[in-house]
């Protein structure tokens, strides 16, 4: 089980990255088209609140695959 | 025993009541203005486009939301160092203030682009003041709780977020039905936020008379009250990758689950079913008082069998069954494959000429009924200008009234929501409690809480309702109604698997 934890780190570090491409991606995709209010409005509060919770779970991805998480019992 | 096991059970009733009392009132601050939401929209937001107007609402909703983490922050410092109560009064009192402000604030017909603006700041400090609230009612609860019951116990302050948007929506329609709609859209829904002070100062009284934590004084009078909480809840690996689980293991689906169950369903029976609002309003608070005791059920079992198998199977519920759920409402409310009673409908059409511009306006009303007893309206209202130079505008508004047996249905499919939010959210107090120790709980907890619950499940309906926006193309102009529930079920999922795999089972921790 625990090796399986360790394991996963890698897949919350790349969904993570993947979540921080996928908003910026979008974003651009948008602006490029002259966006409306409502476009930008969106996206200046999604980026910058998503992108430091995609680092969390970037971090707690790390953590698992050190094994920070190994004593806790599920 | 420590002394708070030493408690009779009237006297924890009491620290339950005082501190639910004051959380309820923050949660009907918070909510009003999002059960509101379109109304403001159209007096603080004005555009031409009213899903912009509507997104700018929202916007403003979320920044209420987006703000929590960091009142979490701020008070949940304070709690940890001055202690639960006073930081608790003051949170109330600034929501209090604040919300009875927005009452009063002129509409942008009045005073211009300086309204939002007010608006808008208002709103940040309500967000702030929750963000200092709900931690600071559990852990007060919580550490005031026997070990075994502490589950059942903090239950009661679950049921405060959901017993709020209950209050707001009632007071709301009683505002409505009492001035009637002209007046209300007028100036009327002003009221419900000016009903808030009287809530506020009944419980601040209340709150002041309440006694401090008893674990708090203890390890106050032993001298381990953490010098830098922030510090040592957030730069400390041990305790950081506990609020890591705590928010991508465990309040981050609850979060999703939570918003999707009661504000992206109404929004999605209103805007997107074009269900009337005052029935809209009906069936969530239908579904709320039916729903509302699971919390205690949840607590309560929570404190027999583990707080984590009870989230994670709200969560893998909501995941399996939204889509099938939010079809069969759209299926109800809709006229797509009914049988029209032709005999009952009717088209009108109307010429009127705006005395004070001159523009022509046409409107065209059609009115269907249905052998299910739903009765839709169409009212198209298209304006010429007086030079017919620019180009007619047209605006078109959709109201479905649903019949007494479809109306019902739909409270059963918003009760099945409701009860996985009882799932998720009836144990998480006692979980994230007993996550953390006493001298950093208050600002390790809070944190983790709002970003799941403020962030992710706060943007649930602006986030819905733009993927659903997107969604619309030339090749599809209607778009797909059930897009915006990919957010919810996808945050949902990975929190399921990751709650699965990593969290611990908690019953009765010690919490000193």
């Amino acid at each position: 089980m625990n090796s399986l934890k360790r394991l996963a780190g890698l897949v919350w570090m790349a969904l993570a990255a993947y979540g921080v491409y996928l908003m910026v991606h979008q974003a651009g995709s948008e602006f490029s088209k002259s966006p409306a209010l409502d476009t930008r409005i969106f996206w200046y509060t999604i980026i910058p609140v998503f992108t430091p919770i995609m680092m969390g779970l970037g971090l707690f991805g790390y953590y698992c695959l050190k094994g920070e998480y190994d004593q806790l019992a599920a | 025993m420590s002394n708070h096991e030493q408690k009779s059970g009237w006297e924890l009733m009491k620290v339950i009541f005082a501190s639910s009392l004051g959380t309820l009132i923050e949660w009907y601050d918070f909510y009003i203005y999002g059960a509101l939401a379109p109304i403001i929209a159209v007096k603080f937001f004005p555009s031409e486009n009213p899903t912009a107007a509507f997104l700018a609402a929202l916007a403003t909703f979320a920044a209420g939301f987006v703000v929590r983490p960091f009142g979490a922050l701020f008070f949940g410092r304070l709690g940890d160092l001055v202690g639960r109560k006073y930081t608790f009064l003051v949170t109330l009192v600034l929501m209090g203030l604040s919300t009875f402000a927005i009452g009063f604030v002129p509409t942008y017909k009045e005073i211009g682009a300086l309204a939002p603006f007010i608006i808008l700041a208002l709103r940040l400090i309500q967000g702030l003041a929750l963000g200092g609230e709900y931690g600071g009612a559990a852990t007060y609860v919580a550490e005031h709780s026997p070990v075994g019951k502490r589950g059942y116990y903090t239950s009661f302050i679950q049921t405060t977020a959901t017993l709020g948007l209950f209050l707001a929506l009632g007071v709301i329609l009683s505002a409505k039905s009492s001035l009637g709609d002209t007046v209300f859209n007028e100036w009327g829904w002003r009221v419900p936020f000016w009903v808030s002070i009287i809530m506020v100062l009944i419980s601040v009284y209340i709150r002041l008379k309440m006694a401090e934590s008893p674990l708090f004084s203890k390890i106050k009078s032993e001298g381990k009250i953490s010098a830098n909480p922030l510090k040592e809840s957030f730069t400390k690996k041990p305790n950081l990758k506990l609020v890591l689980l705590a928010l991508f293991g465990a309040v981050m689906g609850q979060g999703v689950v939570w918003y999707t169950g009661q504000f992206y369903a109404q929004t999605f029976i209103e805007r997107t079913c074009s269900v009337e609002f005052v029935q809209t309003r009906y069936i969530i608070l239908a579904a709320i008082a039916i729903g509302t005791g699971f919390f205690i059920l949840w607590g309560w079992l929570s404190d027999k069998i583990g707080r984590k198998w009870i989230m994670l199977a709200g969560m893998l519920l909501a995941v399996l069954t939204y889509r099938p759920i939010y079809k069969t409402i759209f299926s109800i409310s809709g006229t797509k494959d009914k049988i029209e009673i032709v005999d009952k409908g009717s088209v009108g059409e109307a010429i009127a000429v705006d005395a004070a511009s001159g523009d022509s306006v046409v409107t065209k009303t059609i009115v269907k009924a249905f052998t299910d007893g739903n009765t839709y309206k169409e009212v198209t209202k298209v304006t010429f200008a007086k030079d017919r130079t620019a180009k007619p505008k047209e605006v078109k508004v959709k109201t479905t009234w649903l019949s007494s047996a479809n109306f019902w249905w739909l409270v059963l499919l918003v009760l099945i929501q409701i009860i996985y939010v009882t799932m998720v959210y009836g144990p998480i107090a006692a979980f994230l409690v007993e996550l953390f120790p006493t001298r950093i709980r208050y600002t390790s907890m809070s944190l983790p809480y709002h970003i799941g619950n403020g962030i992710f499940g706060g943007l649930t309906p602006l986030i819905a309702t733009r993927l659903f926006d997107v969604s619309k193309t030339t090749e599809s102009p209607a778009g797909d109604p059930f897009i915006g529930l990919w957010y919810p079920i996808v945050i949902a999922a990975v929190c399921f698997v990751i709650g699965f795999f990593y969290l611990p089972n908690k019953t009765n921790e010690d919490v000193a």
